[in-house]
């Protein structure tokens, strides 16, 4: 600071340009460097296991559907995002007859996710689902379930991967 | 009085008590299953262990009485053992299914095991399986979750008196059943569900449909019978998901019947939510409030006020029937009538229509008549009082008229109503146990009233009580069983035929006779509604039952749940029902319609708000200030002296699940009707 404040060391900066040089001095060194653009949407960046993104209801192997409507998805939303009803199904087991998710009022904050007790309602890696209009971002269970179906290779892996600090 | 010291805190109970209790009035928590403040103590769980200073091990606090000088610890360490090893083994077999677990979130083992338990299982080896038991229409059953407190066995042989319940096998392989496979037939079966610690017993209508902490609480009174029982209206939404009960001693302790329970899912179905008006095809069309108003007040312009006539039905507020006879009053008919059914009794004094010993006052009694009364299926809370009774005191019951097993031993004296006059002769085996008993009680049923001689049989039953020392001067042994909600309050208001107005029945013949032009039913549909179709009928209520068939215009109006009313029941006290969920469609409520209407009919009544229609509900009769109290009515002769018909009585209800508008709608009744009664078909 008292540097600059030297008079005629300011006129030497001003004259010979040194605030130039070093700006340009800067850009010739990262014209050398590994590029990191990445081309959106062509390429894309890594995600971390956890990453919170759109959410899905999975499906065991056999075909059923994981989530068993016991509300503690619903109970612990902090936005209040999720509605579910549930009936009886005909063959006397417990499963929702409605379970949407307002995903404009979703925090991604994967409380859901923390607190289902059989890994049905997850938050899986797509975060590109942006729409043109509100109405398509009220989920409902069958698009949830389409989610779940279309991105379960992805979301068992992460599971897998995730086991440990579960 | 015995002192003893409660984690430090020095408390004096009485001797009768046990630790627990005492712990309870210190204000010191004790967990517990097993125990339960209305039943017999069993012991069995091991929860409610306690250190007691000079006892080398751990005590069931339950069971154990106080004694002077005892120290008690409740929060020691050995205590934490010992809650951490009995919930340890309790969950050895109970299955960890709490999310599917209809119990989850009001369930005792998962409070408690958050509260005193472990954090994880030591337990590595298969649980075991119990097998599903079928206790029909209202109890869904998950055997697997049982922890043996043996609650529900001792709920039904001592609170119902029909043992149907128990325990088969020991250790590991004991299981609560029915021993063969049998549907629970009590009408108080679904307290079971309420006593269940755990998720054994759950209810079948309310199966997987919510969760408890989703559920908004409305404190409320019941009205499908005439005990008034305290219960809370859960709902989500819209919709009332169920009915509990809530704790009144002095009237339904903390039970309430199955119909009371689960009759609600007929508040869904054949609801009236928009006015209608039946046009020339012959067929009743959705129209406006105004149009259905400027109807009526057409058809009314030209009808002088004595072919008018009003019936109110067993579920109508006091605010409504109020209003309605203010109506009637302004239009100059004195033929209205609460007593639907045509009976002529309710027109004497206080004392004649009420259960003047009060419910509580039966446990006190040490003689009990019955005359054509079956409460088992009128009053199911009384007849728990009347059971409590014979299991502490051994209370003898007699009775006259048709029998049913009541759940406790009933000596029948015939059904024949000519026992009450030879009984007033003193000419019956009876009457030398009338004479020595010191509190005796008699029960008169709506079916030994609601006949022709009604009054007379009201008349004879009067000189049987003032004979053998029933009234008294600080007891009143002289009961009258009422069966309708509404009807005391009614009887309260006089909502009978006034200065040669008709009752009921003459109003259904003069409406066939066509002397009666414009009848407006109050919700009364338990009427021959056969006899109203030359009239102009105008049916205010909230289903389309019996009723809305032959109505020209109708206005809907409110459930139970769905307005603020106030009910007087059969022992004469004053309760209030609180909205719980909002009317469906325009439907109003009652009493509301009915002001709006008498403003179209240019004779406004003089009240618009709810403080004003309950200033005049007291100006009309002042008891409808006490509520929740009971007034004490004063004895003067009451009936009419006549001959008594011969005619054995018949009881007033023919079918416990299906008695009115609402239970007739539901489907979990007309399951009842189907299982448990053994009906094909719902007798409507």
């Amino acid at each position: 600071m008292k540097m600059t404040s030297h008079p005629l060391l300011k006129v030497f900066k001003t004259f010979f340009l040194v605030d130039l040089l070093s700006g340009m001095y800067l850009t010739l060194k990262y014209m050398f460097r590994k590029k990191v653009t990445l081309m959106y949407p062509y390429e894309k960046g890594s995600l971390s296991v956890r990453f919170r993104g759109e959410h899905a209801l999975r499906r065991y192997p056999n075909g059923e559907e994981r989530c068993i409507a016991c509300k503690l998805c619903e109970a612990v939303c902090p936005s209040q995002a999720i509605t579910i009803e549930a009936e009886e199904r005909e063959d006397g087991s417990r499963r929702t007859t409605r379970y949407d998710i307002d995903m404009t009022k979703c925090i991604y904050c994967g409380l859901c996710e923390e607190a289902c007790p059989v890994d049905a309602i997850v938050e899986g890696p797509n975060f590109e689902f942006s729409t043109e209009t509100r109405e398509e971002l009220y989920y409902d269970k069958d698009k949830l379930l389409s989610n779940g179906d279309r991105w379960e290779v992805e979301i068992a892996e992460r599971l897998e991967r995730e086991a440990i600090g579960r | 009085m015995p002192k003893l010291v409660i984690d430090d805190k020095e408390i004096e109970v009485p001797d009768d008590m046990t630790v627990l209790q005492a712990a309870a009035e210190a204000g010191i928590e004790i967990p517990v299953f097993c125990y339960h403040p209305k039943l017999s103590i069993a012991g069995n769980c091991r929860m409610c262990l306690v250190e007691v200073k000079n006892t080398p091990k751990p005590v069931a606090s339950c069971a154990m009485p106080v004694c002077e000088g005892m120290v008690v610890h409740t929060n020691s360490a050995m205590v934490k053992k010992a809650r951490k090893g009995v919930l340890e083994f309790l969950l050895i077999n109970h299955p960890l299914d709490c999310p599917i677990c209809d119990q989850g979130g009001e369930c005792d083992l998962q409070d408690i095991t958050m509260a005193y338990g472990r954090s994880s299982s030591r337990f590595d080896l298969n649980k075991r399986a119990v097998p599903d038991k079928e206790f029909g229409p209202l109890i869904e059953t998950a055997m697997n979750r049982c922890i043996q407190c043996t609650r529900c066995v001792r709920f039904s042989s001592e609170i119902v008196g029909i043992p149907e319940l128990g325990a088969m096998g020991r250790g590991e392989d004991m299981e609560i059943g029915t021993y063969v496979q049998k549907t629970v037939t009590s009408e108080l079966s679904g307290n079971m569900i309420d006593i269940c610690p755990v998720g054994a017993l759950t209810s079948k209508p309310y199966s997987f449909k919510g969760r408890s902490w989703e559920l908004a609480h409305t404190p409320s009174i019941d009205v499908f019978d005439a005990v008034g029982s305290a219960i809370r209206v859960d709902t989500r939404g819209r919709e009332v998901m169920r009915i509990l009960p809530r704790q009144n001693d002095e009237i339904n302790e903390t039970w309430i019947s199955d119909k009371t329970r689960f009759a609600y899912d007929g508040l869904k179905y054949q609801r009236l939510d928009q006015p209608y008006a039946r046009r020339e095809d012959g067929l009743l069309h959705p129209v406006g409030w105004n149009e259905a108003f400027s109807l009526i007040a057409d058809r009314l312009q030209h009808v002088p006020g004595d072919h008018i006539a009003a019936l109110a039905g067993d579920m109508v507020d006091a605010e409504a029937m109020v209003a309605l006879k203010d109506l009637m009053t302004s239009l100059g008919s004195p033929h209205v009538d609460c007593r639907q059914e045509g009976s002529s009794v309710g027109m004497g004094p206080r004392c004649s229509y009420l259960f003047n010993t009060t419910i509580a006052g039966i446990e006190q009694a040490d003689f009990c008549l019955l005359i054509g009364t079956n409460p088992r299926w009128e009053a199911p809370l009384i007849n728990a009082r009347i059971r409590k009774n014979y299991l502490f005191n051994n209370l003898p019951v007699a009775s006259i008229g048709p029998t049913y097993p009541l759940g406790y031993p009933v000596s029948d004296l015939g059904n024949d109503p000519l026992i009450l006059e030879k009984i007033l002769k003193g000419k019956h085996p009876i009457c030398s146990a009338l004479k020595t008993a010191k509190k005796p009680i008699l029960i008169l049923g709506q079916g030994a009233l609601r006949r022709d001689d009604g009054d007379v049989i009201l008349r004879l039953t009067q000189e049987i009580a003032d004979k053998y020392g029933f009234v008294q001067k600080v007891w009143n042994g002289f009961n009258v069983l009422q069966i309708a909600a509404s009807r005391v309050a009614g009887l309260d208001l006089s909502f009978v035929p006034g200065a040669k107005g008709y009752g009921a029945q003459k109003i259904l013949e003069g409406a066939k006779k066509k002397k009666i032009e414009v009848v407006y039913l109050l919700a009364a549909d338990e009427i021959d509604v056969r006899l109203l179709e030359s009239a102009f009928v105008i049916y205010q209520g909230h289903h389309g039952d019996r009723g809305a068939t032959v109505a020209d215009v109708i206005l809907p109006g409110c459930a139970y749940t769905e307005k603020e009313g106030t009910y007087v029941n059969t022992e004469g006290r004053v309760q209030k029902t609180l909205k719980a969920t909002p009317p469906p469609g325009e439907a109003k409520e009652d009493w509301k319609i009915i002001k709006a209407l008498s403003d179209k009919l240019g004779l406004s009544l003089p009240y618009a708000t709810p403080k004003e229609i309950q200033a005049r509900l007291v100006e009309v009769n002042p008891l409808f200030d006490e509520v929740d109290r009971i007034q004490p009515s004063f004895w003067k002769p009451f009936g009419r002296e006549g001959d008594v018909n011969p005619i054995p009585f018949e009881f007033a209800i023919q079918n416990f699940y299906m008695t009115d508008s609402i239970s007739r709608h539901s489907r979990t009744m007309a399951k009842c009707v189907q299982q448990i009664l053994g009906w094909e078909k719902a007798h409507v």
